[in-house]
């Protein structure tokens, strides 16, 4: 069958599709790149040749500096697909910095930073991961000699805007988790006040990224988002409310032990300490690894991980959320922001958990409007 | 100081680290390895349960992910005396075996390579030449004349833009770059082509654990990952293909383009196999068990301890004599910064004495590194691919010394030969191809398990604290991409009392010792001549030689921090 990308609903102008396939990037690819992107950020498909023609401007500045991380976003960028990392570094953004995948070293991988940072003043994209310790004057993190903290500021205050990905740029992370020895911050504490969207994620999810950089790309600004500054068509929804075992929830059909029959057929994950009530993020239909899977699809729990102090709040993680949200209580995301998986455990049973949920699902409650 | 050149940020590594070097006659005659940066995760879990610890130490790292969950999971079942089940084993070997094959293939082509590889050069690249040359070594099928121009013209219109991204400032032309414009041109296609492949074969971690990086899926006492022929939503047999068809891929690019790549570009850089050799002393744990029995006799890489490249002598490895020194390190020990503590007793007091930021350099003659500095009786130790092969090597290891030998007859080099950056770089290729095959096997088994009914992935008769003892405490382990990684936890009372790390990065990047001895990278550095004290190319292919990983290696802290509040979990 004949599947021409300009046979779609939508047209790109064929000038713009023969510039990318000089740069070995097939009609179709293009065309899915677009398509998918608009998918994930929720635009319609009238959005289409917009992000077409925003994308084949001139390449975007992009710095990405990391801090107190453990490379694991950089890590889930070079896993993104649709586009790949090579294509976006190769055609989308021009990634003057990144400590991952730059060539230089020293002090020419400084120069690359601060010649950026000076030729690009107000119109690149800062992209920060880890945190940044405030302690010791700043000791505990030094790039080329300059702590975290100064460096991280002048960068900030000279960016068109800034992406934090991950949990710990986002919020502080597992740096910042109790007693916090370093006095770890996040991006939007150490310049309050600053353009900043948060991708929070442990790791972040690299659709989230590329959509989040298109978006920019396309419409010059940042996507719209939520009390903690997380892009609504990323962090919009609970886990709970799109997950693919909420039929079980449901049901009263729960998991006991890790092994058990149920557990093996898919059963809740509720009673092994399970988060997804509490945590808003894309994960049950995005997934990860271009959609192979994600924890509760692979049979355990999920920890909260995009929630900010989820290290101290969600923990410990096999425990059971004592409270879900529709059992009887308000609850929206600014609540579920205070984090309480912490405390004494209700002990119920799985038949008057089922039934109760049965009656908040329609309790007016539930700020997430479902689907029926 | 008018020849103390520093390298900071050293790129194309995962965290921070900095290197200072002394340069005399245009060698180097003295280094320093410090690493600039540390987060204090061993104190944040004290006090936490001893389950979720793996969760915790997993983000010591997102490059070699998975590793701190295994050595984690693998204290705590060892305090606790806990037996994984068949599956479990399985299911983590081949975690851990496909990540020892993407991560080695990714710090090949995408951190070392371009040590190597001249990018700009590849534009000069005959690409009907390149074909030749490709045919000539591999059976590879992207390898054809219009494949290479496709390749060159993309770089050449990327280079076109003017905006040269993460390939500006850097050494292009250096006079140490020796490849050919054509091998030049085959490897920049490679480098794209193994982008492509390394996401693909990590969904192998999507399928049994979730994702990648950071999988969620290990548990003490075995795995969550349901195994389960008759069920949609656990390891099936559609899962087991698919598994199978991505070992399938991975093993192929590691035989048919990893490793006629690495004998390429080597052939090329033979002298490399003169510099680099560093401490001489080499330490394994061991790992890849082939039954549940614990004992190191059962791992399919073995236990063992080489001193002064002794390869006629391996010595039993013991635990017990493992010491962190931190007499150039900012940290202070109650008892005297002079004297190494065991794991199990360590501590935990950084102190930074360090110039304050920014600074020009570090007082070296002091402490200058958050990197301690990990001994075994006294000595340092390399860790890590040339560790594992020299010590299997000489242990007789048949699967390894076969293809030791292949490579080091490839190369027309001897066994010393591989104590040097070349043979570091080497040894890393010839384990990849190990585990790429071993992968299968470890596959087939799992299959034949489920074929019989055994379905088994946890253990959960110790998962309630209430079954634990007042007291315990365990010894973890694992052989990571970089090396011996071992976890060691006390638990009291059914919480985390003590953790320690000591993982790979720590025992080859750490300073001098109280006795001034210096670390492994610090020794590899010394001797090595540069052509251009500004560019320092040849620090980059010694360093990146060992794969560091910084993030890792920075642990135990008890700063002054802001204090928050905790929630604490009843």
């Amino acid at each position: 069958m004949n599947e021409e990308p300009n046979q779609a609903p939508v047209s790109i102008p064929e000038e713009t599709l023969q510039k990318w396939e000089a740069r070995g990037v097939s009609r179709r690819d293009f065309m899915k790149f677009c398509t998918a992107t608009a998918a994930t950020l929720a635009l319609p498909m009238s959005f289409i040749p917009r992000i077409a023609e925003a994308i084949d401007d001139a390449r975007l500045p992009v710095i990405w500096v990391e801090y107190q991380s453990c490379s694991g976003d950089s890590e889930a960028f070079l896993r993104a697909n649709q586009p790949t990392a090579a294509d976006i570094i190769l055609d989308i953004i021009s990634l003057e910095y990144s400590e991952v995948v730059m060539a230089a070293s020293g002090h020419q991988a400084e120069k690359s930073k601060h010649d950026a940072m000076e030729k690009y003043k107000g119109k690149y994209l800062l992209i920060v991961e880890g945190s940044i310790p405030t302690g010791e004057h700043g000791a505990y993190c030094t790039v080329g000699g300059e702590s975290a903290v100064e460096g991280a500021k002048k960068l900030i205050a000279n960016a068109a805007a800034t992406i934090t990905v991950g949990t710990c740029a986002s919020f502080g992370g597992i740096p910042a988790a109790a007693p916090n020895p370093t006095g770890a911050v996040s991006v939007m504490e150490l310049v309050p006040g600053a353009a900043v969207i948060n991708l929070p994620g442990c790791p972040v999810n690299a659709d989230n990224l590329t959509a989040t950089i298109v978006h920019f790309v396309t419409f010059g600004k940042l996507p719209a988002t939520d009390r903690l500054g997380r892009p609504k068509f990323a962090y919009g929804k609970r886990i709970h409310d799109n997950c693919e075992r909420r039929g079980h929830f449901d049901a009263g059909q729960y998991a006991e032990a890790f092994g058990d029959p149920a557990h093996r057929q898919g059963h809740c994950l509720y009673k092994l300490g399970c988060k997804g009530p509490e945590t808003f993020h894309n994960c049950p239909t995005v997934r990860y690894n271009e959609g192979t899977s994600w924890p509760i699809m692979a049979g355990h729990g999920c920890l909260g991980c995009s929630e900010p102090n989820f290290w101290d709040t969600m923990t410990p993680f096999y425990r059971r959320l004592p409270q879900v949200p529709g059992f009887g209580i308000e609850a929206t995301a600014d609540k579920i922001g205070l984090g309480i998986a912490a405390g004494t455990a209700l002990a119920f049973g799985a038949h008057g958990v089922a039934s109760a949920f049965r009656k908040g699902d329609d309790a007016a409650s539930d700020h997430v409007k479902k689907e029926k | 100081m008018a020849n103390k050149i520093v390298v900071d940020p050293v790129t194309r590594i995962e965290g921070h680290l900095r290197i200072e070097v002394q340069l005399e006659d245009g060698k180097i005659s003295n280094a320093w390895s410090s690493s600039t940066a540390f987060r204090g995760i061993e104190t944040i879990l004290k006090g936490r349960d001893p389950r979720d610890a793996h969760h915790f130490t997993q983000r010591f790292c997102g490059v070699c992910t998975t590793v701190h969950s295994m050595a984690s999971i693998r204290c705590v079942e060892d305090a606790l005396k806990i037996q994984i089940p068949d599956n479990a084993r399985l299911i983590r070997n081949l975690i851990m075996g496909i990540q020892n094959v993407q991560d080695h293939v990714i710090h090949f082509y995408h951190l070392h390579a371009l040590d190597w590889v001249d990018i700009v050069s590849a534009l000069s690249a005959d690409p009907a030449a390149t074909s030749k040359l490709a045919n000539s070594v591999s059976e590879w099928p992207n390898s054809g004349a219009v494949y290479f121009k496709a390749i060159q013209d993309r770089i050449k219109a990327f280079v076109g833009t003017g905006k040269l991204g993460p390939f500006a400032n850097a050494y292009w032309g250096h006079s140490a770059y020796r490849l050919p414009p054509e091998a030049n041109l085959m490897a920049v296609a490679h480098y794209l082509e193994a982008l492509e492949w390394q996401k693909d074969v990590i969904k192998i971690h999507a399928i049994l654990g979730s994702k990648n990086p950071h999988p969620q899926t290990f548990l003490v006492g075995g795995m969550a990952i349901p195994v389960d022929p008759d069920s949609q939503n656990g390891i099936n047999a559609d899962k087991v293909a698919l598994i199978g068809k991505l070992l399938k891929k991975a093993r192929r690019f590691v035989e048919q383009v990893y490793i006629p790549d690495l004998l390429a570009i080597a052939s090329f850089y033979k002298d490399w196999a003169g510099y680099g050799g560093g401490v001489g002393n080499f330490l394994t744990y061991g790992d890849f068990p082939s039954d549940n029995s614990n004992n190191p006799d059962s791992f399919w890489m073995p236990r063992g301890v080489i001193l002064n490249k002794d390869i006629s002598t391996v010595l039993p490895m013991d635990q017990e004599k493992i010491t962190e020194s931190v007499t150039h390190s900012w940290y202070t020990y109650s008892g005297g910064d002079d004297k190494g503590l065991h794991p199990y007793d360590g501590e935990t007091n950084a102190k930074y004495t360090g110039p304050k930021p920014p600074y020009q350099f570090l007082d070296t003659d002091a402490k200058y590194s958050w990197v301690k500095a990990p001994r075994y009786e006294d000595q340092p130790m390399e860790v890590g691919p040339l560790a594992r092969m020299v010590i299997a090597y000489a242990k007789g290891h048949p699967e390894v010394k076969q293809v030791v030998e292949f490579v080091l007859g490839k190369l027309g080099v001897g066994p010393e030969a591989l104590f040097s950056t070349l043979g570091r770089t080497a040894a890393r290729g010839i384990e990849t191809l190990l585990f790429s095959r071993k992968n299968e096997e470890w596959l087939a088994q799992l299959v034949d398990n489920m074929g019989r009914g055994i379905l088994e992935v946890h253990n959960g008769e110790k998962w309630d604290p209430s079954t634990w003892p007042k007291e315990a405490r365990g010894f973890g382990f694992h052989e990571a991409p970089r090396g011996a990684l071992g976890h060691w936890v006390r638990i009291e009372n059914g919480v985390i009392a003590n953790f320690q790390a000591v993982v790979p990065s720590t025992w080859n990047a750490g300073p001098r010792d109280a006795k001034g001895q210096i670390g492994p990278y610090e020794a590899a550095l010394i001797g090595t001549p540069m052509a251009n004290p500004e560019q320092p190319l040849e620090i980059l292919r010694t360093i990146h030689s060992f794969d560091p990983c910084l993030a890792c290696a920075v642990h135990v802290l008890d700063g002054k921090g802001r204090e928050i509040v905790r929630v604490k979990a009843l």
